[in-house]
């Protein structure tokens, strides 16, 4: 079941938004509400045109892929981290799917209206994109990582 | 006039195997057993090793191979080997009848660093079979639980039917001070813990750099990994320990199988502080 609910906490405390400027902060505090998810919910699943972006409040969520008739979860993501970070491209479907592994309580961003909002303001843009390109930089490193299958028994060292 | 390109060893009884009986053979994962191993004879039981340390462990007519020992420093009278079967002679290895007899030489090498580090926090990092090396290290600390600080584990393994211990790493998290975190590359619908490589796991842990010590063992690759990660987060490299493997024959320095550059893994080795292997990692036939 989703609830909408009203943010209590402020955004300063999001590690995401350290050291945005408090007109960013405001802008974002405009766009954004609150989500909780039930344990096990989907949130989104592959290919998807659902929109929002998320950061964990707490909880986690489980990132999955179907493949050959089975579901594999290929990532778990917890407090303060993002996802559903390919809604701030346009027209992009979601390459995952998203389940709540406990209860959630999450901060989530309509895509097509951050973007517009990066679109009007650069500077704010650019802020938001910096960040997120860490983001998706650290996440990227992780899976080239995990893709060496670097346990396997013939993988050296 | 003859050269002598090896010195003879001051004491050459290194090199020959004792007898060890296999007392007991226990599956841990679908490729992995545990073999318990005794002397034959009580009057004279296996020697005592340090945690971190290794074996020369001799299957007759297959070969030799250097296995680290697993078990618990302090239980005399049989050394614990935790072991994935790879080769024939791993292979050989975990199917020993229970009662049959193996080669055993040493203990050899380098251990962790248990005694400098009383009275600091510990950070163990593992992946893969890379535990079994380390469980020693954490045996010796839940016994001396007072002597040391925070104790955190991170363990990372391929899937969660590779996990190694999954029951003693539950209920090492009951330990008070003591946090075990585990995670695999990929795992089914019925995994509810952690995916993604182990160095994800160091967001939801809290260290303090200047007063821990930590301890990493799995595949190169893995540590280097770990290594990045912690110089980010403010580690010296003389506070990051690693175990290194590489192939061994001799375990003494003689026979330079397993040498890295000025260093031998065997007897310089396994376990180095970072800062004397790091140049030398992730280089081989050196």
């Amino acid at each position: 079941m989703i609830r909408t609910a009203t943010l209590t906490g402020s955004y300063k405390q999001i590690p995401f938004f350290k050291g945005l400027d408090d007109s960013h902060l405001s802008k974002l505090e405009a766009l954004g509400h609150e989500l909780t998810f039930d344990r096990d919910q989907i949130i989104f699943r592959e290919g998807d045109e659902s929109s929002f972006f998320y950061i964990i409040l707490s909880g986690r969520v489980s990132l999955e892929v179907t493949a050959l008739g089975r579901t594999l979860r290929v990532q778990t993501i917890g407090e303060n981290e993002e996802f559903g970070w390919s809604s701030m491209l346009p027209s992009h479907g979601k390459q995952f799917q998203a389940r709540a592994l406990d209860s959630l309580h999450v901060l989530a961003f309509d895509g097509p209206r951050l973007r517009e909002a990066c679109e009007e303001d650069n500077t704010f843009g650019y802020a938001l994109m910096k960040r997120l390109l860490s983001v998706v930089s650290h996440r990227l490193l992780a899976m080239r990582v995990q893709v060496l299958d670097m346990y396997s028994p013939g993988v050296k060292g | 006039m003859s050269a002598v390109l090896c010195p003879p060893s001051a004491d050459v009884s290194v090199m020959r195997p004792a007898a060890g009986r296999v007392a007991r053979v226990e599956k841990e994962t679908h490729d992995t057993f545990t073999l318990r191993v005794e002397s034959p004879d009580e009057a004279s039981p296996l020697a005592g090793f340090e945690p971190g340390q290794f074996s020369m462990l001799y299957v007759y007519g297959v070969g030799e191979l250097p296995i680290s020992i697993s078990g618990d420093p302090e239980e005399r009278g049989s050394l614990v080997y935790t072991i994935r079967s790879v080769g024939a002679a791993t292979h050989a290895l975990v199917t020993s009848k229970e009662g049959s007899t193996i080669g055993v030489r040493g203990p050899f090498g380098t251990s962790w660093p248990l005694r400098e580090t009383r009275g600091r926090d510990l950070l163990v990092v593992a992946g893969g079979i890379g535990l079994a090396p380390l469980r020693p290290a954490i045996f010796h600390v839940l016994r001396h639980r007072g002597d040391y600080g925070r104790l955190v584990v991170l363990y990372g393994a391929r899937s969660p039917k590779d996990l190694l211990f999954r029951k003693q790493l539950a209920a090492w998290n009951y330990v008070p001070d003591t946090q075990v975190l585990t995670t695999v590359d990929y795992g089914g619908l019925s995994w509810r813990g952690y995916v993604g490589v182990v160095t994800t796991l160091f967001r939801y842990i809290r260290i303090r750099p200047d007063r821990t010590t930590a301890m990493i063992c799995g595949p190169e690759v893995m540590m280097r990994f770990v290594v990045t990660e912690l110089k980010s987060r403010g580690f010296p490299a003389e506070q990051i320990y690693l175990s290194a493997e590489r192939n061994m024959k001799c375990a003494i320095g003689h026979c330079g199988h397993c040498q890295m550059g000025p260093l031998f893994v065997c007897k310089d080795g396994p376990v180095f502080p970072c800062h004397r292997i790091g140049p030398w990692m992730d280089r081989y036939e050196l």
